[in-house]
């Protein structure tokens, strides 16, 4: 049972035309994402490469764990990058069971009716507000109403101030995104609401909240205003200085400080270095708090 | 047969929709009962009713009765923790939590205060093998849940709510999203868990019902229509809108 051949096998079967205009449209589409993303890496490699290429090379742990020196050349920022992590770590010890607990409750708890709505508005704004504004709140707070002057610890409250709101949206946005339907299995299986949360909710939005916090401590690590105006510029020359009422310049400030107002001869030289710690350490907190997410997805996810 | 779930003039509002009419259904121990009806009319809140997941849909109230082994769920002695250990629920979409496939079936048992590998291990090996899954996951229970297919994964949420040693399962549309070959086995699971646990199942596939289920309740618009012997109910509907429903002339 032969099939006859058609006598035009070409005009038998036909796709129809090419949408030309189309088709077209998505090839330029494509070329132009493509285009973009090329342009903006580029960018990013172009600017880390200019802001490393005079530091890096010059790093020593000379100058990481060295004092400063006021006058002579070869001061390091010994004091300034141990008050970076002291502040950091102080402010998201106070910031991130607060902004979670906060989200929690906003997310899980709170009623839902008008004064929540207020509240949600004001934690929106106040995490737009500039950063210097937590700058003037926090010299009302602690130099003036506590009298404690320029200290570490009246920077890392107000960098905790500053952060909260940011950490608050997040918590709450991430743990309403956890999908219904693994709430509900929870529920279901006969765990309370604090089980849920617990072993649930927190687990699946742990992704988000990461993320929340990578951003602030990125931001808390970077900021000059609010330690300019709550720690001051200096520190107190000493290595190891745990004292929470030391003065607390953080690396940050040191460098707008070496920058604008040293009269040492090297200030450029350790305005460069300082950048390339900067951007180094800032690319390491990133990565600390992101290796157990990843490591926790390998495990979890398909 | 002694009922073992009463429903007694149950009604439940959704603010001001009457989502269920004056319920009144008795289930009986160790057997499959159907729920079929089309979409809409209310056979997942009526489950719900049951492990009182209504609970937490803000604006639902529930008039009425429902006793389990004679005792009313909705009294205030009864909490809802307890109340829902005793009962499992399988839901339409298969709804593992993004965990290993031990940590799933483990998690139940956990919140209920079960510590102890050795028990732990006994309980995931035993819920696992109860819905047939345990010889295609034994190999490595670390893996994670999500990287089994549908019909493993509602498997496993069938095991998960099995490791709570529950005296009644709760399956809500629970092959709807699933493969005929995967629907074919969790039919075959309900068959056998049906010697050790009450089975309530949702399902607007009559063919499954007339497979599976010893009872059957027709349901429409929140209302109680026909409740009869499966058999029964299929042969010979008294009602005739069962009749046009298992007939497929609407639904
Ligand atoms: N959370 C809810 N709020 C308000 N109405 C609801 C809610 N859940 C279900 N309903 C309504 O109740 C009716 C029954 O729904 P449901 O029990 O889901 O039906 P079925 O499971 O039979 O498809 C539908 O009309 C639905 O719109
Ligand atoms: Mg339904």
């Amino acid at each position: 049972m032969s099939v006859k051949k058609p006598a035009h096998p070409t005009l038998a079967y036909s796709f129809g035309k090419r949408r030309g205009a189309s088709v077209l449209l998505d090839r330029l589409f494509t070329g132009l994402v493509w285009g973009t993303g090329i342009i903006v890496i580029l960018f990013i490699v172009g600017l880390l490469f200019l802001l490393l290429e005079k530091g890096l090379p010059q790093l020593s742990w000379n100058f990481l764990y060295g004092l400063p020196s006021e006058i002579e050349e070869g001061g390091g920022i010994g004091p300034a990058l141990f008050n970076s992590f002291y502040v950091l770590i102080i402010s998201l010890i106070v910031s991130i069971p607060i902004g979670i607990a906060a989200g929690i409750y906003l997310a899980e708890f709170a009623p839902n009716n008008k004064l929540i709505e207020v509240v949600r508005i004001c934690v929106e704004g106040l995490s737009s507000v500039p950063s210097i504004i937590f700058g003037l709140f926090g010299i009302a707070l602690f130099v003036e109403f506590f009298e404690i002057g320029l200290t570490i610890l009246g920077a890392a409250i107000s960098l905790a101030f500053l952060n909260l709101p940011v950490l608050t949206r997040v918590t709450e946005e991430s743990i309403r995104a956890v999908p219904v339907e693994l709430r509900n299995a929870s529920f279901a299986l006969g765990s309370t609401h604090l089980q849920t949360i617990r072993r649930v909710l927190l687990p699946v939005a742990m992704n988000g909240i990461m993320t929340g916090i990578c951003l602030t401590a990125g931001r808390a690590f970077g900021e000059s205003a609010v330690i300019i105006l709550t720690a001051g510029v200096s520190t107190s020359g000493e290595m190891w200085d745990f004292n929470l009422l030391s003065p607390g310049g953080t690396l940050a400030v040191h460098l707008w400080y070496v920058q604008s107002e040293a009269i040492v001869p090297d200030a450029q030289e350790i305005a460069q270095k300082t950048t390339a710690v900067l951007i180094i350490v800032a690319l390491l907190i990133n990565i600390v708090f992101r290796v157990p997410l990843w490591l926790n997805e390998r495990k979890n996810k398909a | 047969m002694q009922p073992f779930i009463e429903m007694n003039k149950l009604n439940l509002y959704y603010g001001e929709f009457h989502a269920l009419k004056d319920v009144s259904v008795q289930i009986p121990e160790r057997a499959i009962t159907a729920f079929i009806g089309p979409s809409g009319c209310g056979k997942s809140t009526l489950l719900r009713t049951l492990n009182r997941m209504n609970d937490r849909i803000p604006g639902a109230r529930v008039e009425g009765r429902v006793a389990i082994g004679g005792i009313d769920i909705y009294s205030g002695e009864v909490h809802v923790e307890s109340l829902r250990k005793k009962i499992g629920m399988v839901f339409q979409q298969p709804n593992p939590f993004p965990k290993s496939i031990y940590d799933n079936v483990a998690f139940g048992p956990k919140q209920h205060g079960i510590r102890g590998k050795k028990k732990l291990d006994e309980l995931v090996e035993q819920s696992l093998r109860s819905a047939v899954l345990w010889d295609e996951v034994k190999d490595d229970l670390r893996r994670p849940a999500l990287s089994l297919s549908g019909g493993q994964q509602q498997r496993l949420c069938i095991a998960r709510a099995l490791a709570v040693e529950p005296d009644i399962l709760l399956m809500d549309e629970a092959t709807s999203a699933l493969d005929p070959i995967s629907t074919f086995k969790i039919e075959e699971l309900t068959h056998e868990l049906k010697d050790r646990y009450t089975i309530v199942m949702v399902t607007h596939n009559m063919q499954q019902a007339a497979r599976v289920s010893q009872q059957t309740v027709f349901f429409l618009n929140g209302e109680v229509i026909e409740h009869d012997a499966t058999r029964q109910l299929f042969a010979n509907p008294v009602d005739s809108r069962t009749q046009d429903y298992i007939s497929g002339r609407f639904g």
